[in-house]
């Protein structure tokens, strides 16, 4: 039986540069992959002929600097892209645009209010400034609040004095940020609909909440927490889409030492006398390690690789009543032209930026009410990509892709996810989206509609949920995924965990896999 | 997309140089010719002309205006009297400096208020509960900024002009054409600023530029603007120092007793936004000076000669943060700074720590001489550098 001294499951991002980490330091590493190519949910394919898509997670900002630079990505092929802009089309025929350029910006938000445009910086620094408080958490294990542990008083200690030093102005406007509604904070700060709107729905993603649902501010910061090239809340896209990000951590692990095997799923964790000591395949092939660090969510990890039978009750029960409920779909288009937007006819520059569908506030929440009854949203939110635009090399020349997350497709879907059902939402997708571009539909070559089942049964992830479990407030920091069990470790002596499941939760952020791999070399030390 | 001013279809035939710039979100000619020496020189020997369109406008009208901005603002709005223009800072309730601008009494209860900044939340959210109504005309007016010893016989050519004292401004028609005239303007000389509705403010630049050119009238940008502006001793926002709005630190806001305008801090007011920690302030001592710095040519000289090379100075004003020593240790920094052709100076503004910010401290300043850092000395002198009778005239 070969051996190694970690095994990583789960070829995901998150895995990946855990894996990487730990074959830095001198660990021989192996990471399982159960499908064909590594990058779990950030992966590019040639969905049709000719055209490539980003098949489920498509942007990236949210990716931690420090594992850019630790791993120098970029010699292992990452080019990061930017998106400049965020068009926000009106059902009037108007738009909103939010622009890079400051005196853009500001000359685009004054066409629609004066006072919008001039508290727009304010907030911008606000929410800077949070983030700023935020960040350091970011990359800590964080500690158990009920812990007696010299090194986890410490940190409590640290995380107090830090939160101390804030001074009593920012603490509170971060406690409404912990506290409210997005849409009740930016009522705070806004009046232009369509900007509240478009703003709000940074913190609605991935999570079956609306906006008008308290703990959803903070997950509007979360998202300004991106960061490229120094600049806060900045987007871009990948060159060859977001599985070459995944292939740059591969190629960093790799090159580091790492081996890693594709079409390799475990069947399950090896436990013997309460340790873990290695893993079985599905073809019944086992390995064994030191020390198997599972990539894959609380749900699958716990419940599925491990079994109930070796875990105590309590913690069963916890993992069970962690919260998934996928919420969102992906529709890719290939087309064989552009869109073109009554609001902004032509081939614009909105058209390398973000188009989102989202008018309104109470357009988001209406989209909300249909998913809280167990329907998919007949007119959903979206936000739209056209990579082609920024990489022509997605699609052939003069022909385009087109990447559209909707909100909400919940899991639960009364009467199940059918094939029937999943067309119907690709058609509410379109014909929402020809409100707003008329030729669309003639422009579709291809479509390709994902729904939280279809991404549950492909990659992996329970009930669909993009974060691996949602992001609020009950399931963040001490919190993810569970009380005492939130520093990587688990209750299984050698097993670890290291996905977005876990602290600080999801987004092609890698700081899960990067914490863990350091907690885990601190302990191994 | 960046806007252009009322006046670029004149403006833009007139820039040869190409070179424009940015200023809140509009397009301005850093100079018209291919050096800005001509149109500085215009402004202290002749006249010069400035498209100062750019500033944030407000019209501020009903019988709490006057309680409003008295409010905002440090000076003594309530006192003022109509025709008469104040400069002054505003700040937040820390009693840090947000912007800076003028305000201008056009009657009893009408004002003018101009800005570098948008204010209209700021101006709306003290307005509560007052009987005033505010409005943005920064679009809908243009401005103009005419400025020179030959100013005043410009615009007497072109109309009937009130006598006008400095900081006094009236209403009046320069040939024909309804205006406002004010007897301010940023370069510490004898000059003007003049405000007129967008629609008719090529005719007025016409009506300028046919009075003015015997009287060597010329266009002038932003390069020679500032170094005026130096010479007068006059700060300019984001570049001499942060907006508290836009500060990310504390340590970037600065009061107005450490901007140099404790003058135009009026404590004797019951009420205004940052009133009581300026009190504060005021008491403790600002730990900050605001001053004029004039760099030794004999040290400029040397440096240069020690490199083997004649001594070079800037050829444009600068605008960056240089550090200012005294001995081994760092006491401030300098924010602007440059050559003045007129008083054949190396002047420059500096914040200071206050025990060392007295006229005549010695002091050294950094510069760069063939790519080495060294330290020329300066001392502190008294602003404005440039003051001639003519500017109060």
């Amino acid at each position: 039986m070969k051996h190694y001294d970690v095994i990583v499951i789960g070829g995901g991002h998150n895995g990946l540069v855990c894996a990487a980490y730990l074959a830095r330091a001198g660990k021989r590493v192996l990471v399982l992959e159960r499908r064909e190519q590594v990058g779990g949910a950030a992966v590019s394919e040639e969905v049709f002929p000719g055209f490539r898509f980003s098949v489920f997670s498509y942007v990236v900002s949210l990716l931690r600097p420090e594992i850019i630079r630790e791993l120098d990505l970029p010699r292992h092929g990452l080019h990061i892209l930017p998106l400049e802009s965020t068009v926000t089309p009106l059902p009037e025929g108007g738009y909103l645009a939010q622009w890079n350029d400051h005196d853009q910006n500001r000359r685009e938000l004054a066409r629609h209010s004066l006072r919008d445009a001039e508290a727009y910086d304010e907030f911008g620094l606000l929410l800077h400034q949070m983030a700023r408080i935020i960040k350091p958490i970011l990359r800590m294990a964080p500690p158990d609040p009920a812990s007696l542990k010299p090194r986890e008083l410490l940190e409590l200690l640290r995380l107090g004095r830090h939160f101390g030093n804030i001074g009593e102005k920012r603490f509170n406007a971060l406690w409404k940020l912990l506290t409210m509604s997005s849409a009740d904070y930016l009522d705070e700060w806004f009046e232009t609909e369509a900007l509240k709107a478009t703003k709000s729905a940074s913190g609605i993603i991935g999570t079956l909440l609306g906006p008008r649902s308290p703990g959803t501010a903070y997950v509007l910061l979360h998202h300004y927490m991106g960061e490229l090239d120094g600049v806060f809340r900045a987007w871009g896209f990948a060159k060859g889409g977001n599985g070459s990000v995944s292939a740059a951590i591969a190629g960093a692990a790799q090159s580091f030492g790492a081996e890693i095997r594709t079409n390799a799923s475990v069947s399950n964790v090896l436990v013997k006398n309460g340790r873990a000591t290695g893993v079985a395949l599905e073809g019944g092939e086992e390995m064994s390690a030191d020390v198997v660090v599972s990539g894959a969510d609380p749900r699958r990890t716990f419940l599925g690789l491990v079994g109930e039978k070796h875990l105590p009750e309590p913690f069963v029960q916890s993992i069970r009543r962690f919260k998934f409920r996928g919420a969102s779909a992906k529709v890719n288009l290939a087309l064989g032209e552009l869109p073109d937007f009554s609001c902004l006819p032509g081939r614009g520059p909105h058209l390398r930026g973000a188009i989102s569908v989202s008018p309104s506030v109470a357009y988001l929440e209406r989209a909300y009410d249909d998913a809280k009854y167990g329907q998919f949203s007949r007119r959903p939110y979206m936000d739209i990509v056209i990579p082609s635009m920024l990489d022509p090399g997605m699609a052939p020349p003069g022909k385009h892709v087109m990447s559209i997350f909707v909100q909400y497709a919940p899991y639960q879907q009364r009467g199940g996810w059918t094939d029937e059902r999943r067309e119907a939402l690709g058609d509410a997708v379109i014909d929402t989206l020809c409100e707003y571009a008329p030729n669309l539909k003639s422009a579709i070559l291809h479509r390709q509609v994902i729904t939280p089942a279809d991404i549950e049964r492909i990659v992996g992830l329970s009930e669909g949920n993009i974060f691996q479990g949602e992001l609020s407030l009950q399931q963040m920091f001490f919190l993810r995924p569970t009380p005492a069990w939130a520093r990587y470790r688990t209750p299984i002596e050698g097993l670890w965990q290291c996905g977005s499941g876990t602290h600080p939760g999801g987004g092609v952020m890698g700081a899960a896999g990067r914490n863990a791999a350091f907690e885990l070399l601190r302990e191994s030390r | 997309m960046l806007k252009t001013t009322p006046f670029h279809e004149r403006t833009a035939a007139l820039c040869v140089s190409h070179a424009w710039r940015r200023w809140a979100g509009y397009i301005v000619a850093s100079s018209y010719e291919l050096s800005h020496e001509r149109e500085y020189h215009a402004i202290r020997a002749a006249a010069a002309l400035f498209d100062v369109s750019p500033l944030y406008k407000y019209m501020l009208r009903g019988r709490d205006a006057a309680r409003l901005l008295d409010r905002v603002v440090t000076r003594d709005v309530l006192r003022s009297q109509p025709g008469q223009v104040l400069y002054t800072p505003w700040c937040d309730a820390a009693g840090k400096v947000i912007d800076d601008g003028t305000v201008a009494r056009l009657d009893e209860t009408v004002f003018r208020m101009t800005a570098a900044e948008p204010n209209l939340r700021w101006l709306e959210a003290n307005a509560l509960g007052l009987e005033v109504s505010i409005e943005d005309v920064s679009e809908s007016i243009a401005a103009l900024s005419l400025q020179g010893p030959n100013s005043r016989a410009i615009l007497e050519a072109l109309g009937e002009l009130p006598p006008l004292r400095y900081f006094r401004l009236a209403e009046t028609r320069l040939r024909g054409i309804p205006v406002s005239v004010s007897r301010t303007g940023y370069t510490g000389d004898l000059g003007f600023e003049i405000w007129v509705s967008a629609e008719s403010a090529l005719a007025l630049w016409d009506a300028l530029v046919d009075a003015g050119t015997p009287y060597g009238l010329q266009p002038a940008g932003m390069l020679a603007l500032d170094v005026a502006r130096i010479e007068a001793g006059l700060m300019l926002i984001d570049v001499d120092y942060v907006p508290a709005r836009k500060a990310l630190i504390e340590s970037q806001t600065s009061s107005p007793y450490e901007l140099d305008l404790g003058w135009a801090v009026n404590l004797g007011k019951e009420q205004f936004v940052g009133r009581q920690a300026l009190a504060v302030e005021k008491e403790r001592g600002a730990q900050w000076q605001f001053v004029g710095l004039e760099v030794g040519w004999e040290d400029l000289e040397r440096l240069h000669a020690e490199a083997g090379l004649a001594t070079r100075l800037p050829q444009q004003a600068w605008r960056m943060s240089v550090p200012i020593y005294s001995g081994v240790e760092q006491k401030g920094y300098a924010t602007s700074g440059g050559w003045s052709p007129l008083l054949k100076r190396y002047i420059a503004l500096a914040h200071l720590r206050a025990p060392w910010a007295k006229p005549g401290t010695p002091l050294d300043m950094e510069i760069t001489v063939e790519h080495r850092r060294r330290r020329a000395a300066a001392r502190v002198v008294k602003k404005p550098f440039f003051d001639p009778e003519r500017k109060r005239s």
